[in-house]
């Protein structure tokens, strides 16, 4: 196994705009890295093998399963939940997440946002279909789903409002 | 500083006195108040008046909610309970868990754990009701569970409330030279209207603190509730919307370590032998230790990070004995069917079941046999715990619904008093009853010996997690009924068997005590249904397998619910009578269920025609003090079954927030739907063969369907809310796919016969 004569290699990243200099290994995953190493919680572990999406976060834009997602293959900008937006500035996702009361436990919900940021980046208005296709990897034990799909319709709202 | 002593054993405990004369025993004890754990934790400034209510000079206003967040929005509801009698709005405070403390003993959770239905008000069962709610004080037991919070907190956190907001009006009256009845709240402060003079709690709080408290307090009518009874904004949105580090795995300390734990993959069985060397070896690891506790076996990694500690555990080559228990899951069916087949317990015995079959013509009798699955709670924060063991004190951070049972398995763990352990409650991802285990904790507490001081995160792989549960048991269930000629059940007679959940609970949190007489959750949401059929016996029998059982989300009303109510559809078809109507008439003695009934199918417009291709099924259970009816409508697709649309109308009694209440009910449908639609943990050379996701999988957003809700308050008692959502939801769906596919499927899950698409 690659693990066992692996030594940490120093690698700089990028996460929500501040750049870290790290020494890991290669094969350990990003979320790992962000947890552990660099301290960013917000990404949740959930299942380790990219079932779940509580660990999604952004790189260069795309959503991505950080919980087994290589940190040596990651080349480019990493945003999580916790460079999207702050408690006094949320991000419109945010916001409509908190209009809608959406959380229960809560412990899925910074997978569920960034994935429903990455949706609205793409697609303004997105119907049914392409919620249920964007979201589809984002479990949640509490059964949140109702209020994610209105919230994700507010949010798209608030954002074409320029909010 | 306060005389607590006072305030509580005057404010407290006025519910004692309706339970003076059928509990001689102990009353003293009962009336005694725990002392007031706030008041060891006092910051400068601060004053504190029981254990919910702490108020700064500088106006903060903190109420302890001392039960366990895991999503079902109890710490916003708690508070508002103080907060509408402080008058304050929930904007104006701040909401901490607190301390673990028997101040906060739970009694509502323990109060329906006798031998009777929740709408049986005879002498006997109210009379056990509140003697059980003194059990519930001696064991002192804070837990989050049962649905109870609510119903335990109501009454003592208003009171709570009221009594702060009399002494800050008493205090301030004196400093301003007033009389208090001229003085009003408002906001966080005390007004004279006809001087225009004001004064804010805090800055009354000390001397308020310090008097004595009010003989009496009057709490609010329902009529004058501002918060109460109104959807209220939870306190936890904006943390759990911004990433915020709010849960177990989360906490991050000065200098501290990483670990794991790899547990024997059968359970209590002991290590034949284990080869530690290649994980030792690898980077990042620092010590791997032996672990053994209340759960069996295992090893602990300590590590640089998390992945480390995982790699590692990946790596140890150990062997295990054989398990005390059946290797597989068809062994473990035979001792269930095995045990069916002995006497067992009555707990329900209406009539004369046997007479009433005796002479019964055989196209009058209805026969089925039913069966589910041990089941995963597979909470998304897999289990972890932080742990600290410094200078003969331990020092553990974790989300838990038990913390004061975690203080005192930790401390007898690593061999110390009560006292030097201080439990910090963190918000949960997910509880769904796991978390009223401590095995993480336990583990976690153990690894903190082994470093030096240092704390160590120790976070369980979702494998370990699913592997290492607290099971919902499997169960059987052998249903027979008698028709009479007008189609309806003269006559049913109800057996189950099950491991049990309570045996499995006390080896492990409570090893001191052995089990004593039947356990009541086997038969739960069967014998305690409001339907009146003559001859009406339900029986239980404990199955002797011990693999882990615990509470699982509804625990006993998760199977009999389904198991039930399958079997209700069942006899109103056999009798050729319409389901709703066939409910109306069987519980007509009890109002609550006929409305609830009612409610649900005007709101499906049950009776409808449906378009071709599109079914519907309903199903009823009246569980922790709540009558729920719940529709479920399929419709059969190219890709599989959909369940498109689900009504529910619930009974709760009183409603305090009726938008975190509708959210809870839809979350427990969701919940039992995902476990009836795809869930199983199957057995295999003593080993749980699911492992993650993949294979233990719940419902999706794209599988979600449509609800509507109706809530309730008809029954003149309070019910809970948490778990209630759960039991009807099975049924309803396997009655709706009988209706679509006249396919009857009495064993769950439902994969196993249908495809969902």
């Amino acid at each position: 196994m690659a693990v066992d004569d692996n030594k940490g290699i120093p690698m700089r990243l990028t996460v929500d705009g501040q750049s870290f200099d790290i020494d890991a290994d290669p094969d350990m995953p990003l979320l790992w890295v962000l947890r552990d190493l660099i301290g960013k919680t917000g990404p949740k572990f959930g299942c380790g093998i990219a079932a779940c999406g509580a660990c999604t976060v952004h790189v260069d834009g795309q959503p991505v399963r950080s919980c087994s997602l290589p940190v040596g293959q990651v080349s480019g900008a990493i945003k999580t939940i916790e460079g999207i937006g702050t408690a006094g500035k949320l991000h419109p996702v945010q916001q409509a997440w908190l209009e809608e009361q959406v959380a229960q436990c809560g412990y899925c919900q910074a997978g569920q946002i960034m994935s429903a940021v990455a949706l609205l980046d793409e697609v303004a208005n997105p119907s049914d279909a392409d919620i249920d296709n964007a979201m589809g990897g984002n479990l949640c034990r509490c059964g949140t789903y109702p209020k994610i799909r209105s919230a994700i319709k507010k949010a798209a709202a608030l954002k074409t409002a320029g909010l | 500083m306060a005389s607590v002593g006072k305030i509580a054993r005057r404010t407290f405990l006025i519910g004692a006195a309706a339970v003076a004369g059928g509990v001689a025993v102990g009353y003293y004890y009962y009336r005694k108040p725990f002392p007031n754990p706030l008041e060891a934790e006092l910051g400068k400034g601060e004053a504190t008046f029981n254990p919910y209510v702490k108020i700064g000079a500088d106006n903060t206003i903190t109420i302890v909610a001392p039960r366990a967040e895991m999503g079902q929005g109890i710490s916003t509801t708690l508070a508002a309970m103080v907060a509408e009698e402080l008058d304050v709005g929930l904007d104006r405070v701040k909401v901490e868990h607190g301390p673990a403390s028997h101040a906060y003993y739970n009694a509502a959770i323990l109060q329906e754990g006798g031998p009777f239905a929740f709408f049986d008000e005879s002498m006997t069962a109210q009379a056990v009701r509140s003697g059980l709610g003194v059990v519930g004080k001696f064991l002192a037991l804070q837990g989050t569970g049962g649905s109870a919070s609510t119903r335990d907190g109501f009454d003592k956190m208003r009171q709570a409330g009221a009594v702060a907001r009399q002494m800050l009006i008493a205090a301030a009256a004196q400093e301003l030279g007033v009389a208090a009845a001229d003085l009003k709240t408002a906001d966080g402060s005390i007004l004279h209207k006809a001087s225009g003079k004001s004064l804010t709690y805090g800055a009354v709080a000390a001397a308020a603190a310090a008097m004595a408290s009010p003989d009496e307090v009057r709490l609010k009518d329902k009529a004058d509730w501002k918060l109460l009874g109104k959807p209220q904004k939870r306190i936890d949105m904006l943390a759990k919307v911004t990433g915020a580090p709010i849960f177990g795995i989360d906490v991050r300390l000065p200098d501290m370590l990483y670990g794991t734990v790899k547990m024997s993959p059968r359970f209590w069985a002991k290590p034949v032998k284990a080869d530690l060397s290649r994980a030792e070896k690898m980077p990042g690891v620092i010590k791997i230790v032996p672990l053994e506790t209340n759960y069996g076996h295992g090893f602990g990694i300590i590590a640089d990070n998390t992945w480390a500690a995982f790699k590692a555990a990946e790596a140890i080559d150990a062997q295990w004995f054989d398990p005390e228990y059946p290797l597989g899951s068809a062994a473990i069916s035979d001792v269930l069917k095995q045990a069916l087949a002995t006497k067992g317990s009555v707990m329900r015995d209406n009539g004369d079941v046997d007479t009433a079959f005796a002479d019964a013509p055989r196209e009058r009798i209805v026969e089925a046999d039913y069966a589910v699955p041990y089941l995963a709670h597979a909470t998304m924060e897999p289990m972890n715990a932080t742990a600290q063991f410094k200078d003969g004190a331990l020092d553990i951070w974790c989300g838990n619904q038990a913390p004061t049972l975690v203080r005192q398995l930790c401390a007898n763990a690593v061999g110390i008093e009560q006292g030097k352990v201080n439990v910090h409650t963190t918000f949960m991802g997910g509880g769904f009853g796991r978390r009223v285990e401590t095995d993480y904790a336990l583990c976690a507490a153990l690894m903190a010996k082994e470093t030096g001081g240092r704390p160590i995160k120790v976070t369980w792989t979702r494998e370990e997690d699913m592997r290492h549960d607290a099971y919902r048991p499997a169960a059987i269930g052998k249903f027979q009924a008698r028709l009479g000629d007008d189609g309806m059940p003269v006559a049913v007679d109800m057996k189950m068997a099950s491991p049990s959940v309570i045996a499995g609970m006390l080896r492990r949190l409570f090893p001191s005590i052995s089990p004593l007489g039947p356990d009541k959750t086997i038969v739960d949401g069967a014998y305690d249904q409001p339907y009146s059929i003559p001859n009406y016996r339900v029986t239980g029998v404990a199955a002797p397998v011990s693999i882990p059982v615990g509470s699982w989300r509804s625990v006993g009303s998760s199977v009999n619910g389904f198991f039930h109510e399958g079997f209700m559809d069942e006899i109103a078809i056999a009798g050729k009578i319409d389901q709703v109507e066939m409910r109306k008439r069987l519980m007509a003695a009890y109002p609550s269920a006929v409305k609830v009934v009612e409610k649900v199918a005007a709101m499906a417009k049950w009776g409808e025609a449906l378009p071709a291709g599109k079914a519907r099924g309903m199903a009823f259970t009246l569980s922790f003090g709540s009558w729920v009816g719940e529709i479920v409508q399929v419709a059969d697709t190219p890709a599989g079954i959909r369940i498109e649309k689900v009504w529910i109308a619930a009974d709760v009694g009183t409603a305090l927030d009726p938008g975190i209440i509708e959210a809870q009910l839809i979350s427990a449908a969701i919940y039992g739907l995902s476990a009836a639609m795809g869930q199983e943990i199957t057995f295999a050379d003593g080993m749980v063969e699911q492992s993650n996701f993949h294979d233990f999988d719940a419902m999706r957003i794209f599988q979600c369907p449509v609800f509507e809700v109706a809530i309730l308050e008809n029954f003149h008692r309070m019910g809970g809310v948490g778990e209630v959502g759960t039991p009807p939801a099975a049924p309803a769906l396997a009655n709706a796919i009988f209706a679509l596919t006249g396919k009857r499927i009495r064993t769950l899950p439902l994969s196993k016969t249908v495809a969902f698409a």
